[in-house]
């Protein structure tokens, strides 16, 4: 029975992007959304990429999901109806006719004989036990072994922030101490009021345990960042935005946003310094080769954590912060 | 044995609670009903089926996972129903009544 739950799972995949096409509400498009991530979570649970699902699971369900809304309470809750148009729908159909001729060409799942299980996992599998002594072997080839790829991929979570910042950022004034715009109205709600708060601070407990345990079990700087900023975002929905602006001040947020990428680039820097190539952790440690590959991975991922957190909060704060009617932010 | 047949009847109850529930969200006539629906899709289903999964996992690390998993949901889902409905009521959903304060049901 249970080869049926993938196809179910792709299915769902599916039905959820044919009726985000179809559905002219913007506002149960974005909940659709929610759903596809989910969905494709339990897709990366089954093929054993728990790390990838943590991820999607935070993001996707969870983050994406309140900035659409926050995005949606900034335009229309309608999408424009607009006529059918002949080249960009000859267009699509094209490219989704070339994706799926490319996809044939592929490696079937899990085929022991595909080139990738020939010479390039079974080295990062020996490596992973020789060089640094850690189980977790996503941790070692994200942060070392792919260590360039990782420090692309964060500067590229630093530009959105960037560039949501530049969209939408403004001069900060001071918000109300008293405020009675709709976004205070989950703050009024006793129940959801006192287990939000038994629960942020669990949330953020736990997003130290994925930061600091990502060597050993599923997770590491992303996942621990994108949790952080869940359990952030999460206190500012119910608490409001003025509160969560007093936990983490965004001048911290605009800070924190460029010192994870410092600190990475910076670990890269230092093993330049001490004879090493870019990134080489090794380097660190002459003595104790696998001690400076632990330094350099808590390091990196220290700095990745720190500028996902920020990233997420950061625009979610910008996104937040615009919705405010003008008697709220004045 | 004993603890398969015991699992399997929790796990046999939480899927018809879910597929209950399911039911109820399509059927049911209006918005709050249908979140009573949903609701327990939430608490009961997945709490059975949770529960289930303890009895399988015997005494071990997992079945503190379970535990906990258990608990946030029972937390959880109850308070996410509950600001789904205050929510609604709070936008001016009005449950439909006649005149005797008696529930009516939209066509």
């Amino acid at each position: 029975m249970s080869f049926l739950i993938e196809p179910a799972l792709f299915l769902m995949l599916v039905v959820c992007a044919i009726a985000v096409v179809r559905m002219r509400d913007l506002f149960g498009a974005a909940m659709l959304f929610g759903l596809f991530s989910l969905c494709s979570c339990c897709l990366y649970v089954i093929m054993d990429a728990v790390d990838v699902a943590f991820t999607e699971a935070a993001v996707g369900a969870g983050i994406s999901t309140v900035l659409i809304l926050g995005t949606l309470a900034l335009t229309s809750k309608q999408e424009r109806q607009q006529r059918l148009r002949l080249l960009p729908f000859v267009v699509a159909i094209l490219t989704g006719i070339a994706l799926v001729y490319g996809v044939s060409d592929l490696p079937a799942y899990g085929d022991a004989r595909a080139p990738i299980h020939q010479h390039v996992a079974p080295g990062f599998i020996a490596g992973t036990k020789a060089y640094f002594g850690i189980p977790n072997i996503v941790t070692a080839v994200l942060g070392s072994y792919r260590g360039f790829d990782t420090f692309g991929e964060t500067t590229v979570i630093f530009t959105a922030a960037i560039g949501v910042l530049l969209l939408l950022y403004r001069v900060p004034r001071k918000l109300p101490t008293a405020s009675n715009g709709s976004h205070m109205l989950m703050r009024d709600k006793v129940v959801v009021r006192v287990l939000s708060k038994a629960f942020v601070p669990f949330v953020l407990l736990y997003a130290l345990y994925v930061q600091f345990h990502g060597d050993f079990g599923p997770g590491g700087g992303f996942q621990a960042g994108v949790i952080m900023a869940a359990g952030l975002i999460l206190h500012g929905l119910i608490y409001g935005l003025r509160d969560a602006q007093r936990v983490v001040p965004p001048r911290a947020i605009e800070i924190g946003l460029a010192l994870g990428v410092l600190l990475y680039g910076g670990v890269g820097v230092w093993s330049i310094s001490v004879g090493g190539n870019f990134l080489e952790y090794a380097a660190l440690d002459p003595a104790h080769p696998a001690h400076g590959q632990h330094l350099g991975l808590l390091l990196i991922e220290g700095g990745v954590g720190i500028t996902v957190a920020c990233a997420m909060t950061g625009i979610y704060y910008y996104v937040a912060g615009r919705g405010l009617r003008p008697e709220e932010s004045a | 044995m004993i603890v398969d047949v015991i699992s399997a009847v929790f796990i046999a109850v939480g899927s018809l609670f879910c597929l209950i529930g399911g039911v109820g969200i399509l059927r049911l006539p209006d918005f709050y009903t249908r979140t009573h629906g949903a609701s327990l899709t939430d608490t009961f289903g997945a709490g059975m089926i949770l529960l289930g999964l303890m009895v399988q996992a015997g005494l071990s690390l997992v079945l503190v996972k379970l535990i906990m998993i258990q608990i946030f949901i029972l937390l959880t889902s109850p308070t996410a129903t509950h600001a789904l409905a205050k929510a609604a009521f709070a936008m001016g959903l009005k449950v439909e009544t006649d005149k005797e304060g008696r529930h009516v049901l939209p066509d």
